[in-house]
C-alpha cells in the first residue's frame, strides 16, 4: 500500500499497560507457538467432539443396518476395497454414497445458514426463508418437469440459486445491505419463486407433478457418488473462505459500525459471504433438493450445545451434517418399509427440537 | 496535524448535511463536537472515522487520505465508540472487550499476549475488571457504556472517537464516564466526543468545535468560545454565562422566564440554576 | 407542539411506532386520553419498537440508539414531518375516511368486473339483470351459481387474509407476522389435508371445521409457545415458535399427500390457492365464519393502537393485555381457518397488504384494519380476475396472481428508507 511516514509505522501504545496487567481476563485457554496464537473454548471443542462422535456413529449404523447388514469391521474393509464382495457393493455402490452426500450436504446447509443468520443478524435469516432455497427449487422443479437428467437437476437448481440471490441482493441492495432489507426482500422474491413452483406443478402432468412434488420435498433417495463428489469440491473449496470469514462476520455480530471501527471493511466482507453461503446452499439443494430446516436449525442448536454468543461457522457445518444423516435414517427405517423423503423428516425433526429449544430458554 | 478533514460534503442517500467543512482535530487535544440537533456533527465525527465516505473532499489521518490505507492500519490508530451498537445473545464483557483487539490479530495469531495485557489494561481502566465474566444483556446502562468504552480502549489507538457517549446515562454516570474520558485524554490519547451538554463540553473539553447547519461556526479553547452571544446565535438560546464554580471552565445558565425582580449578581443566578455553592 | 420536540430527542429515528403514531395525530390529538404527558415512557418504547423493526433477532439492542440507516442527524428525530407538517387531526381523519370510501367504491368496481369477467364474458347490464331479475338464461346460470359465489368467497377469503395478517403484525408486533409465517394457515392446512387424505371427507362444509381445529392448535401453540413464561416472551420467540410448527404442519401435509397420487393431483390446485368451483351453498357455509372473524377482529383496533406502545404502555392505558392477546388470536384462528378451508393456503395477501396500508394510513389500527379490510379484498379480486384474463380459457389460480401482483409492492416497501412502522 501506500508508503506511511515512518514516525507512525509503529503505533505508540498511549495506555501504557503495566507489565502486572496481565493475567484477568483470559476466559479462554490459548495455544501459542512463537507469533502464533490460537483460541480455544473448551465447551466449543467438546461440543465438536461430541457432534463429530455422534455423526461417526449414526455414519456407522447407517453403512451397517438395513434390508441387509453389513458387520462394522466389513464396513472398514469394503471403505478399502479389501472386504466381501456383497459388502463392497452394498457398501460402496449403494450406502456409503448416499451417507456421504448426506454429510456434505447436511454441512454445506449448515454453514450457509450459520453466515446468513450472522450477517442478517437474524435467526431466521436461513436461506430456507430469504428465498435462496426457493430459488434452487425452481430451477429444480422446472429441469424435472422439462425430463432433465439428474445432471441437468442439479445444475438448473445450482443456477436458480445463483440467480435468484443475485435478484435479492440486487434489490436489497441500496448503499450496502442491511440485513433486515435482505430478509424482506428475500422473503419477497421467495414468494414469487413459490408460487411459480406451484405453477409448473398444476400445469404439470400428474407423473411429472408427483416427481417434482417429492424432489421440492427434498431426499437422499438413490444418492450416488456423481451427488457425493461435486459438493465435496464445493465444500473444499469454500470451506477455507468461510474459515477466513468466520472472525470479522463475528465482530459484525456488534453491528456495522463496530466492526468499521476495528477495521472491517464491512461491504466486501459481506459481499463475499453471500456468495459464499448461496454457492454452498446451491450446491447442497442440487444435490439433495431444498431440504428444509437444516439451515435454521443447525445454526441454533450449534450455538446452544456450545453456549456460544453468535453462531459459530465449523460446529454448525458438524451439527447439519448430523442432524442431515439422523433424520435420513429414521426417514429410511422409523417407518419402514414405507421411505420417507429426508425434507419431511428434517423438517419434523427439526420443528419439534426447535419448540423444544423454545420451551427450555423459556424457563 | 494527525487528522484532518478538507473540503468535505457530506450526505445520507441525497440529502446533503454539510458542504466544503474543514476539520482538524489538534493532537493530543480532548475535542468536543457540540450544536443543536442536525446541525452535521455525528455526521462530521462519522466521516473523520470513515464510517461514512464523504462525497467531496478527503479525511485525512497522518498524512494520507485515510480511504486509501488498509483498514486494519486505520483501526490501529482510530478508534470509535458507535452510537450503536448490537449486543449478541450472552456474550460476556471479556469476550466483547477482547472483540476490540481485532485490528492487531490475524488468522494465525487469534490471541497473543499482547491481546491479553492490552484488554486487561482496558478492563481495568474503565473497572469493569469483576465483570468480566458476566453477560452483557445483564448489565446496567452505565456498565455497558463503560464495556463499550472498553472495548474501544483495548484497540489501544492514540486516537479515539467517541459519538455521544453519555447518551441514555444518568448525570452520575455521564460524569464518570467523561471522567473517564478526561483521564484517557491525560494519559496522551487524542479524544474527540460529540456531546449534547454544554456545560459539560466546557469542562472536559481542550478544544471545542460548535456547529451549526454543516457548518463549524466557531472552535477553540471553550473558555474563549463559549459566549452569550455564541449560544443565542447557535442554540437560539438566551443565556447567561458565569464561571463554574467547581473547574472555571464556562457555564451556561439559560434566561429564566420569569425573572426574580431586582435581584441580580452571579450569587443569585447560581442559585436559580440550581449550582451548588461549595467551599 | 413543543412537547412533541422534546419527546423526540430520546427516540430512535428508525421505525418508532411512537413517532408514526406522533405523526397520525394520535399522541398529538390526544385522542387516547392520558398520552400528552407520554415523552419520558415513548423513549423507552420507541427503542423497543426500533429494535423489531429492524429485525427479528438482531440481538438485544443495547438500548443506545439507532437510526444511521435512516440518514438521520444524529440518530435523533429532528422531528422531520413533526415539526414542518401541522397537524390537523380532523382533516387527516376526514382524507382517510374520504380514501376508505373510495377504495370501497373500488372494491364494488372489481367485484362487478369479477362477475363480468370470465372464460365467458357478460356484459355488465347483464350482470345486473341477472342479479335483480334471472331469467334461466345461460348467462344468467352463469353469473348466479358460479361467478357470484366465486366473487363472494373472494371477497370474504381476502378480506379474512388481509385482516389476520394485520392483526398479527400489531400483536407481535412484527412487521413479518403474517398466517404463513406464524404456522397459523400451515396448521388450518393440515388439519384440511389430513380430512381429505386420511379420512377421506370431501366436502369442504365438513373439512372447515378441520381447518379450524388445525389453525387453532397452530395459533394456541405459537400463542403458548412465544408469549407465555415470566418474561411474556417476545416477538422473536413468537416468530421462531410459529416458524418452526409450520414446519411441523407443512411436513406432515406433505407426507399425507405423498400416500397416493390422487389425493396429491386432487389438492394440488387447492395447495396453491384457488377460488375457482366455489358453488353458492359452500360461500354460504363459509360466510358466517369469515363474518364472525371480521367484527371481532375490527372491534379490536383499540386496544391494540393501546399494546402498540408496549405492553406495559398498553396496561398504563387500561387495555387489558392478555384479554385483547387471546381475543386476537380466536379472531385469527376464525379468520385463517375460513380462508385457507374456503380458498387454500394464500399467505401473501396478509403480509403484504397491511404493510401497503400502513405506508399511508400510519400505525393507527383503526385506520388500518378497515383499509386492510377493503383493500386486501380488492387486490385478491383484482389478482383473480387477471388469473382469468391472461390465460383464458384456462386460469391462474389466484394464490400464484397474488403473489404475483404483491411481491413486486412487497419489495419495493422492503427498499423504503423506512419501512412503515406498526
Amino acid at each position: 500500500m501506500n508508503a506511511s511516514p515512518p514516525a507512525l509505522a509503529s503505533v505508540p501504545d498511549p495506555g501504557g499497560p503495566p507489565a502486572d496487567a496481565r493475567t484477568v481476563a483470559a476466559p479462554r485457554p490459548v495455544l501459542r507457538l512463537r507469533s502464533w496464537s490460537l483460541r480455544l473454548s473448551p465447551r466449543g471443542l467438546a461440543a465438536g467432539a461430541a457432534i463429530t462422535l455422534a455423526g461417526l456413529a449414526v455414519s456407522l449404523f447407517a453403512l451397517s443396518t438395513g434390508e441387509f447388514t453389513v458387520p462394522v469391521p466389513d464396513i472398514v474393509a469394503a471403505l478399502f476395497g479389501e472386504g466381501p464382495p456383497v459388502a463392497e457393493l452394498i457398501v460402496d455402490r449403494l450406502r456409503a454414497p448416499r451417507v456421504l452426500t448426506g454429510l456434505l450436504v447436511g454441512a454445506a446447509f449448515g454453514v450457509s445458514g450459520a453466515i446468513f443468520q450472522s450477517i442478517t443478524r437474524n435467526p431466521l435469516g436461513s436461506p430456507d426463508f430469504i428465498g435462496f432455497t426457493a430459488g434452487a427449487a425452481t430451477g429444480g422443479i422446472a429441469a424435472v418437469i422439462l425430463g432433465g437428467s439428474a445432471w441437468q437437476i442439479a445444475g438448473a437448481s445450482l443456477a436458480g440459486c445463483v440467480v435468484c440471490a443475485i435478484v435479492v441482493y440486487a434489490l436489497a441492495f441500496r448503499r450496502g445491505v442491511q440485513g433486515h432489507r435482505l430478509v424482506l426482500v428475500g422473503i419477497g422474491v421467495g414468494a414469487l419463486l413459490v408460487s411459480a413452483d406451484w405453477y409448473m406443478l398444476t400445469r404439470a402432468d400428474i407423473n411429472d407433478a408427483a416427481t417434482a412434488g417429492a424432489w421440492i420435498t427434498g431426499s437422499l433417495g438413490g444418492r450416488g457418488w456423481e451427488h457425493a463428489i461435486p459438493v465435496a469440491y464445493a465444500l473444499a473449496a469454500l470451506l477455507p473462505v468461510c474459515a477466513w470469514l468466520s472472525r470479522p462476520l463475528r465482530m459484525m455480530e456488534l453491528g456495522d459500525d463496530a466492526a468499521r471501527a476495528v477495521g472491517i471493511r464491512v461491504e466486501p466482507v459481506r459481499a463475499v459471504a453471500v456468495v459464499a453461503g448461496v454457492l454452498l446452499c446451491g450446491v447442497a439443494t442440487a444435490a439433495a433438493g431444498p431440504v428444509a430446516f437444516v439451515a435454521l436449525a443447525a445454526p441454533q442448536l450449534a450455538r446452544r450445545v456450545s453456549r456460544s454468543p453468535g453462531v459459530t461457522l465449523p460446529l454448525s457445518a458438524l451439527t447439519g451434517a448430523v442432524l442431515l444423516i439422523g433424520a435420513d435414517l429414521a426417514a429410511q427405517r422409523l417407518f419402514a418399509p414405507v421411505q420417507l423423503p429426508v425434507g419431511i423428516m428434517t423438517a419434523a425433526i427439526g420443528g419439534i427440537y426447535l419448540v423444544f429449544l423454545l420451551r427450555r430458554e423459556r424457563r | 496535524m494527525r487528522l484532518y478533514g478538507t473540503g468535505l460534503t457530506l450526505s445520507y442517500d441525497k440529502r446533503v448535511v454539510a458542504t466544503d467543512l474543514d476539520v482538524t482535530i489538534p493532537d493530543g487535544s480532548f475535542t468536543v463536537i457540540i450544536g443543536p440537533n442536525a446541525c452535521g456533527k455525528s455526521t462530521m465525527l462519522r466521516a473523520l472515522a470513515r464510517m461514512l465516505k464523504p462525497r467531496a473532499g478527503a479525511v485525512h489521518l497522518d498524512g494520507s487520505v485515510i480511504t486509501s490505507l488498509p483498514s486494519k492500519e486505520v483501526a490501529r490508530r482510530l478508534g470509535l465508540l458507535p452510537q450503536s451498537s448490537i449486543v449478541p445473545d450472552g456474550i460476556t464483557v471479556a469476550d466483547l472487550v477482547g472483540r476490540g483487539r481485532y485490528p492487531h490479530q490475524r488468522m494465525m495469531r487469534q490471541w497473543s499476549r499482547e491481546d491479553e495485557v492490552a484488554v486487561a489494561a482496558a478492563m481495568r481502566s474503565t473497572d469493569v475488571t469483576e465483570l468480566a465474566d458476566r453477560c452483557v444483556d445483564e448489565l446496567s446502562g452505565g456498565q455497558r457504556q463503560r464495556v463499550w468504552l472498553a472495548m474501544a480502549l483495548a484497540q489501544e489507538t492514540p486516537i479515539l472517537l467517541l459519538d455521544e457517549p453519555t447518551t441514555f446515562l444518568d448525570i452520575a454516570h455521564q460524569i464518570e464516564v467523561l471522567d473517564l474520558c478526561a483521564d484517557l485524554h491525560e494519559q496522551g490519547r487524542t479524544m474527540v466526543a460529540v456531546l449534547h451538554d454544554l456545560n459539560q463540553a466546557c469542562r472536559y473539553a481542550t478544544h471545542l468545535i460548535v456547529m451549526r447547519d454543516g457548518r463549524i461556526v466557531a472552535e477553540g479553547d471553550p473558555a474563549s468560545v463559549v459566549t452569550a452571544d455564541l449560544v443565542r446565535e447557535v442554540f437560539e438560546l438566551r443565556c447567561e454565562i458565569i464561571e463554574d464554580p467547581q473547574s472555571g471552565t464556562p457555564l451556561i445558565v439559560p434566561e429564566a422566564r420569569r425573572r426574580p425582580v431586582a435581584v441580580a449578581g452571579a450569587g443569585a443566578v447560581a442559585g436559580t440554576a440550581g449550582v451548588p455553592v461549595s467551599g | 407542539m413543543r412537547l412533541a420536540g422534546a419527546a423526540t430527542p430520546a427516540m430512535p429515528a428508525t421505525g418508532s411506532p411512537v413517532r408514526d403514531l406522533e405523526e397520525s395525530g394520535v399522541l398529538r390529538g390526544g385522542r387516547e386520553g392520558g398520552n400528552a404527558d407520554g415523552g419520558d415512557g415513548d423513549g423507552r418504547d420507541g427503542g423497543r419498537g426500533d429494535g423489531l423493526g429492524d429485525g427479528l433477532g438482531d440481538g438485544r439492542g443495547d438500548g443506545r440508539d439507532g437510526g444511521h440507516e435512516d440518514g438521520h442527524e444524529d440518530g435523533h428525530g429532528d422531528g422531520r414531518g413533526g415539526r414542518s407538517r401541522p397537524t390537523r387531526p380532523g382533516r387527516r381523519s376526514a382524507l382517510l375516511a374520504a380514501g376508505l370510501l373510495a377504495g370501497l367504491a373500488a372494491l364494488v368496481l372489481t367485484a362487478m368486473v369479477s362477475v363480468a369477467v370470465g372464460s365467458r364474458s357478460v356484459p355488465l347490464s347483464t350482470v345486473l339483470d341477472a342479479l335483480l331479475a334471472p331469467d334461466g338464461s345461460t348467462d344468467h346460470t352463469v353469473v348466479r351459481s358460479l361467478r357470484v359465489p366465486r366473487t363472494l368467497i373472494g371477497l370474504g377469503v381476502g378480506a379474512a387474509l388481509g385482516l389476520a395478517g394485520a392483526l398479527m403484525q400489531s400483536l407481535t408486533r412484527n412487521p413479518l407476522a403474517d398466517p404463513g409465517l406464524l404456522g397459523v394457515s400451515q396448521g388450518a392446512m393440515f388439519g384440511v389435508t389430513a380430512a381429505i387424505g386420511l379420512l377421506g371427507l370431501t366436502s369442504p362444509t365438513v373439512y372447515v371445521w378441520f381447518a379450524f381445529a388445525g389453525s387453532a392448535v397452530a395459533a394456541t401453540l405459537v400463542y403458548a409457545l412465544g408469549f407465555s413464561g415470566r418474561s411474556g416472551g417476545g416477538p422473536i420467540r413468537l416468530t421462531l415458535a410459529g416458524v418452526a410448527l409450520g414446519m411441523v404442519f407443512h411436513a406432515a401435509s406433505s407426507a399425507v399427500l405423498r400416500m397416493d397420487n390422487a389425493t396429491f393431483d386432487r389438492m394440488r390446485f387447492w395447495l396453491t390457492g384457488s377460488l375457482a368451483g366455489i358453488t353458492g351453498d359452500q360461500a354460504i357455509r363459509f360466510a358466517p365464519f369469515l363474518a364472525a372473524g371480521l367484527v371481532l377482529g375490527l372491534t379490536l383496533a383499540r386496544p391494540l393502537n393501546a399494546l402498540a406502545l408496549g405492553d406495559d404502555a398498553g396496561r398504563a392505558l387500561g387495555a387489558s393485555v392478555a384479554r385483547t392477546r387471546g381475543l386476537t388470536a380466536v379472531a385469527i384462528t376464525l379468520l385463517c381457518g375460513a380462508a385457507t378451508a374456503a380458498a387454500g393456503p394464500m399467505w401473501f395477501v396478509g403480509l403484504a397488504v397491511p404493510h401497503a396500508v400502513r405506508a399511508f394510513t400510519g400505525p393507527d389500527q383503526r385506520w388500518v384494519l378497515p383499509y386492510t379490510v377493503v383493500l386486501a379484498p380488492l387486490v385478491l379480486l383484482a389478482s383473480d380476475v387477471l388469473g382469468r384474463v391472461i390465460a383464458a380459457p384456462g386460469e391462474v389460480q389466484v394464490g400464484i396472481m397474488c403473489a404475483v401482483v404483491g411481491a413486486p409492492v412487497f419489495i419495493l416497501l422492503a427498499r423504503r428508507r423506512r419501512l412503515a412502522a406498526l
